[in-house]
């Protein structure tokens, strides 16, 4: 089955209510082909080499290791219950799980595929990102409201910070200063001092036409230089562009309905959206801001990776 | 008069296991603390019900006997593990009372052991008479059961918070429902018990605001006999009106389930049968609720009813005063409860917040067929100058609550 498909850069994709995993081709935009996986897929993540897929299978309380080429696969990980979102560690060893049923985070050891330890957080934990530069493993708890910094060394919670109402994706700048939280209730996304570990900056959305509870931010990608960032904003079917350095917003892009998750390029020119209503991927060229495509991919695609 | 006292404290989350993994059969584990390791801070609290007759209950509905209380223990342990990162630990003391008995003596017994954050579902007359105890207005109360909208319109009180939503609220839901599919000619079909006669009097008004025409309104009798049944009375009952939509206010569920499919003409049924207007359902999984949904339904074997979800509004509304203010101090968390800065999060993908001229928790409404959510209001298309949740129930101009404001 190797080589079934050969393009510059790949895309994944969960689709949430068709227990499959699409792919696309990123240079043609085209659907290659989709492929069943365990039920109820969401959470994704590439593995460092390119070579294998983690995908939360939460139906299946059990994180799946997938061949990226033959879509096979090849093994499961101890996830603890319904893993939804995780992280990876800068080094790809370990793997940080959102059991949100427990209010733990599992840690995970993916040379072993044992499960490392589990940490007691908040209630319904969702958002969990590492720092690149390997100090923090920070988890967001939805109905506890806060942000609680995992020293990664000791895998023990060390601070908390409370932030607004549903916390929901969190995501590190790449100089591990920042991290950015979303909250669906407030409608904003806090920016907070890493070394501080306290906001400073609460970002609000507001889209002409659009009335406030239909803007619910969810999944954040930040770009390397930290020039600009963008936040899904659900319902709102609009990704929200803001200027990195000012924390203002630039500008709403008009994508597919219900946007949930976003990711990049390789290259960081173009970004992919998951639009979990219309069934399709949205692609934004980075260099104009501009939309230029949507994929139908299929029911409800909720994760993105993409593959070099 | 026989009052019960349990006291359920959770076991502090730092020196044993969390309640749902005792539950569960798991070893207790530790739990890592913040960097600030101030003394830990207790919240109390307490929940006095009174039981009631039950309602008429067909075999295949299983007897439900801690409806409340099982939301208000879920959201206990929601407060104690957010708790643990903040140093402050909840408890909760239940008490009950038998149907028909005065409650003012259980409830002066709570306040005289320091109880002053109290839940309380209570027929309406039971919570009026609450006002007249000594001492009533030093404490807080969190009214989880009534639709009463009396209770927050002449009768209120301006320490009293409701976190159902009020008859109107319900009726003005289906209201919007109904306007926005064009069924606007309604037969009215209330049954002669005073709460049908009320939630009537709230689809009547809704029917105002909202430009729909009652053509008929008809009040069931409850008069069948041996020889009368529901496929010969609902046809010959519903003959000779022409109507959109059958509007059925049945609150004890006597006749209302008789009516769909026996009508004369083919109409829907809405109202407290059919689709229903409701604060909480099965059905609903939008905004984190099958999150909800699924942690009662492991803790308590059911599905979180809407009385459920009106204690665990209540206690989780103090838990996010008490993490909020970094505080277990009664006079900040009231304050601050009662201030404009207070929102929660109640899986319904808007903030709720308490309306400051009558105390009542503003939140959107379910509109559900028993095994679909068709719809949520506020609906599409209805707007409101400050906040489109006031569009269900009485808004500020139209209140009768003077304590309030």
């Amino acid at each position: 089955m190797a080589g079934r498909f050969a393009v510059a850069e790949t895309v994944y994709i969960t689709l949430e209510k068709d227990n499959a995993l699409a792919v696309v081709d990123g240079e043609t935009g085209k659907l290659v082909t989709t492929a069943k996986v365990g039920k109820r897929p969401r959470g994704i993540v590439l593995s460092r080499d390119g070579k294998q897929l983690y995908v939360a299978a939460s139906d299946d309380d059990a994180i799946l290791v997938i061949d990226a080429t033959s879509l096979r696969k090849v093994g499961t990980l101890p996830s603890g219950d319904d893993p939804e979102t995780f992280a990876m560690d800068p080094d790809g060893k370990f793997l940080y799980v959102s059991n949100e049923d427990d209010n733990l985070v599992t840690v995970i050891d993916l040379v072993k595929r044992s499960k490392i330890k589990s940490i007691p957080v908040g209630v319904e934990p969702e958002g969990i990102a590492v720092s690149p530069d390997g100090r923090w493993v920070a988890s967001t708890s939805e109905t506890t409201n806060m942000v609680h910094w995992i020293d990664r060394a000791k895998l023990e919670v060390v601070d908390n910070t409370l932030v607004d109402p549903r916390p929901r994706a969190a995501a590190f700048t790449a100089d591990s200063r920042q991290l950015w939280v979303t909250s669906e209730i407030a409608g904003a996304l806090s920016v907070l001092d890493v070394e501080s570990r306290q906001p400073v900056k609460r970002i609000s959305f507001s889209i002409p036409g659009v009335t406030s509870e239909k803007i619910q931010p969810v999944g954040i990608r930040i770009d390397p230089q930290r020039r600009y960032g963008y936040v899904a904003l659900g319902p709102a079917n609009r990704v929200a562009v803001i200027d990195a350095q000012k924390l203002e917003v630039v500008t709403y892009l008009l994508v597919g309905q219900r946007v949930w998750n976003l990711e990049f390029s390789p290259d960081f020119k173009r970004l992919y959206t998951t639009n979990g209503a219309s069934n399709d991927v949205s692609l934004i060229n980075l260099e104009d801001h501009r939309v230029t495509r949507s994929i139908a991919v299929g029911n409800f695609p909720w994760g993105v990776v993409v593959r070099p | 008069m026989v009052v019960l006292v349990v006291l359920w404290a959770l076991a502090a989350p730092w020196s044993a296991g969390w309640a749902k993994n005792i539950a569960a059969g798991q070893a207790a584990r530790p739990v890592t603390l913040g960097s600030k390791r101030q003394q830990v801070t207790s919240i109390n609290v307490a929940l006095l019900t009174q039981a009631r007759p039950e309602r008429f209950r067909p075999y295949f509905d299983d007897p439900v006997t801690d409806a409340g209380s099982a939301g208000a223990q879920l959201a206990m342990a929601d407060n104690n593990t957010t708790g643990q990162f903040t140093r402050q630990a909840f408890t909760l003391t239940e008490v009950r009372v038998d149907a028909g008995a005065d409650v003012r003596p259980a409830f002066q017994r709570l306040m005289s052991e320091g109880l002053r954050l109290i839940l309380v579902d209570l027929p309406a007359d039971a919570l009026r008479q609450l006002a007249t105890v000594a001492g009533f207005d030093t404490v807080l109360i969190f009214d989880i059961g009534s639709r009463d909208d009396e209770l927050r319109g002449k009768d209120c009180a301006a320490n009293v918070m409701h976190t159902l939503p009020t008859r109107a609220m319900l009726a003005d839901a289906l209201g919007q429902y109904l306007l926005a599919k064009r069924w606007t000619k309604w037969l009215l079909v209330p049954g002669s018990h005073q709460g049908d006669q009320a939630f009537a009097a709230a689809v009547r008004r809704s029917a105002r605001r909202f430009g729909a025409k009652i053509v008929a309104e008809k009040v069931w009798e409850y008069s069948f006999d041996e020889r009368r049944t529901p496929e010969s009375t609902v046809p010959v009952f519903t003959q000779g009106e022409e109507y959109d939509v059958l509007v059925v206010a049945d609150e004890e569920g006597a006749f209302g389930d008789l009516l769909a499919y026996r009508t004369w003409l083919p109409r829907p049924v809405v109202g407290t049968q059919g689709l229903v207007p409701t604060a909480w359902h099965p059905t609903h999984e939008a905004w984190g609720a099958l999150q909800l949904q699924s942690r009662f339904r492991e803790r308590s074997g059911r599905w979180m009813g809407e009385l459920d979800y009106g204690a665990w509004l209540a206690v989780r509304a103090i838990g996010e005063a008490a993490t909020r203010t970094h505080s277990s101090d009664f006079t900040v968390l009231r304050d601050y409860l009662l201030s404009e800065q207070f929102t929660l999060a109640g899986f319904k993908g808007v903030p709720l917040s308490f309306r400051r001229w009558d105390r009542q928790l503003r939140q959107p409404v379910l509109l559900a067929q028993p095994r679909s959510l068709v719809a949520v209001a506020p609906v599409d298309g209805i707007i409101h100058p400050k906040n489109e949740l006031d569009t269900l129930g009485y808004d500020e101009s139209e209140s009768a609550c003077q304590a309030a404001r």
